[in-house]
């Protein structure tokens, strides 16, 4: 049996701890011990977004993070990027751009603009397309996603309002 | 699946050198290779698993006596926006430009690219080119011991090198390159991101009169490591890169590629690139 670790760090905002496998994923963490079931498994290896979060600001894909790297870090998930009056602006924009369609990539898709859009005020289509090259949509495809992260820019919106 | 009986996440790089020096540790930084690895069951964790990521002074860029130092935890997003990499080798924030994914970009260190010592390795093509050298460190008489070792002598075979399992990677440096220092990178695949190389090509040198000195090229993913293209490098140096030389080393480069059929492309292929891509780095360089 191996060595168990305990780590404690701030998730969506809130002080945490967590007693975990040293080999176990934060993704698997995030869903399995914290019920955050919004972070998608999708592809397991790095390949699709589906799984990103954001730590420490930047994002990642959760699916390769060891979970045990969380210690004292901040992680921020969907579920962490609602206000208290709900959506945030780049939620509601992909609402109403009709970005989603299955709707599995959207929570991927949403941390990794919302970041991209946090970082750059000023993004433009071409870098958007860019920024979300590492996310993969089965469905939809692309052309509203990005519809939906330009008016979010136009908003002038960012993660944190 | 193997027993891992302890996790240490040391603060400063003599407590990993020790830890390191009774062996049978698993090193990672970001994990973005040990990860998948682990997980498809290519590779096999050691008793004790090492995180890296927290050793202070082992990240950051640098330019101390005209040589550039990398830390081995920089990670590709720093390399990609950092001015300093961007005025003095603008080869190197090329490659990351087209490293992986944001995600992966945000985590993946540079040290774990050059150890992971794949032949597609992105960011290894055009540190060939800058000519660069990994310092190694490890514990022994009660101090750390560091040696240095050019990087194309540091890839034996496919994720192996001659780095010692009680050695840890601490940095990457390159002499700043001269003013009229050109270098080009060119890598393949079928979509721009996310794109494990199927060929990559890198040429650099002292670029003025239309002449190409101290000619530096690497290929990826056309044998079993990175590599430094001598033939190619002797067919283009000090001649003026008009289109006979260009051809000449088109030829050349076949006497330093020696691609194989695997699952991303044929070795026909491989080769069929290979001088496509050649012969379009070259003209870029001229072109300068």
């Amino acid at each position: 049996m191996s060595v168990a670790i305990e780590i404690s760090f701030t998730l969506n905002g809130r002080l945490v701890s967590a007693r975990i496998p040293p080999t176990m994923k934060t993704l698997t963490m995030l869903r399995d011990r914290f019920g955050l079931s919004g972070t998608k498994y999708a592809c397991g290896e790095g390949e699709c977004g589906a799984c990103t979060i954001r730590v420490d600001g930047k994002t990642q894909n959760s699916c390769l993070m060891f979970a045990a790297d969380c210690d004292g870090r901040d992680i921020v998930t969907i579920e962490g990027l609602k206000t208290p009056t709900g959506m945030n602006p780049v939620q509601k924009a992909f609402v109403e751009h009709g970005a989603v369609q299955c709707g599995f990539c959207m929570p991927g898709m949403i941390m990794q603009a919302d970041y991209l859009i946090a970082n750059n005020p000023h993004l433009t289509r071409q870098e958007a397309q860019r920024g979300l090259e590492g996310n993969l949509c089965r469905c939809t495809g692309y052309t509203k996603v990005l519809d939906a992260v330009e008016s979010a820019v136009e908003q002038k919106c960012c993660g944190q309002c | 699946m193997q027993e891992i009986t302890s996790y240490l996440a040391p603060r400063s790089l003599d407590e990993a050198l020790q830890a390191m020096a009774t062996g049978d540790v698993t090193v990672f930084c970001g994990g973005t290779d040990l990860a998948p690895q682990t997980e498809a069951g290519v590779r096999r964790y050691s008793t004790r698993l090492m995180n890296i990521r927290r050793i202070e002074n082992l990240d950051g860029i640098e330019e101390k006596d005209g040589v550039i130092r990398i830390g081995a935890l920089t990670t590709i997003s720093e390399i990609r926006r950092h001015p300093l990499i961007a005025g003095a080798a603008p080869i190197l924030a090329e490659a990351a430009e087209h490293f992986a994914s944001d995600q992966i970009r945000n985590v993946a260190s540079i040290g774990g690219n050059i150890c992971n010592a794949s032949p597609a390795g992105d960011m290894i093509n055009p540190l060939l080119v800058l000519d660069a050298a990994v310092e190694l460190a490890s514990w022994a008489d009660g101090a750390q011991q560091k040696r240095r070792v050019p990087l194309e002598h540091f890839f034996t075979s496919p994720q192996r090198t001659v780095k010692r399992a009680d050695e840890l990677l601490t940095s990457v440096t390159f002499r700043k390159p001269a003013a009229d220092f050109v270098g080009r990178f060119r890598k393949s695949g079928p979509r721009p991101a996310l794109e494990i190389s199927t060929v990559s090509v890198g040429v650099g040198g002292n670029f003025s009169g239309g002449v190409l000195r101290n000619a530096r090229v690497a290929f990826g993913s056309v044998a079993p490591t990175p590599l430094r293209a001598r033939h190619v490098e002797a067919a283009l140096e000090g001649c003026k890169l008009n289109a006979d030389v260009i051809s000449a080393a088109l030829v050349a480069a076949r006497s330093d590629a020696k691609p194989i059929d695997d699952v991303r492309a044929s070795a026909w292929y491989r080769s069929h690139l290979l001088e496509v891509f050649l012969e379009e780095v070259l003209h870029h360089v001229r072109g300068n």
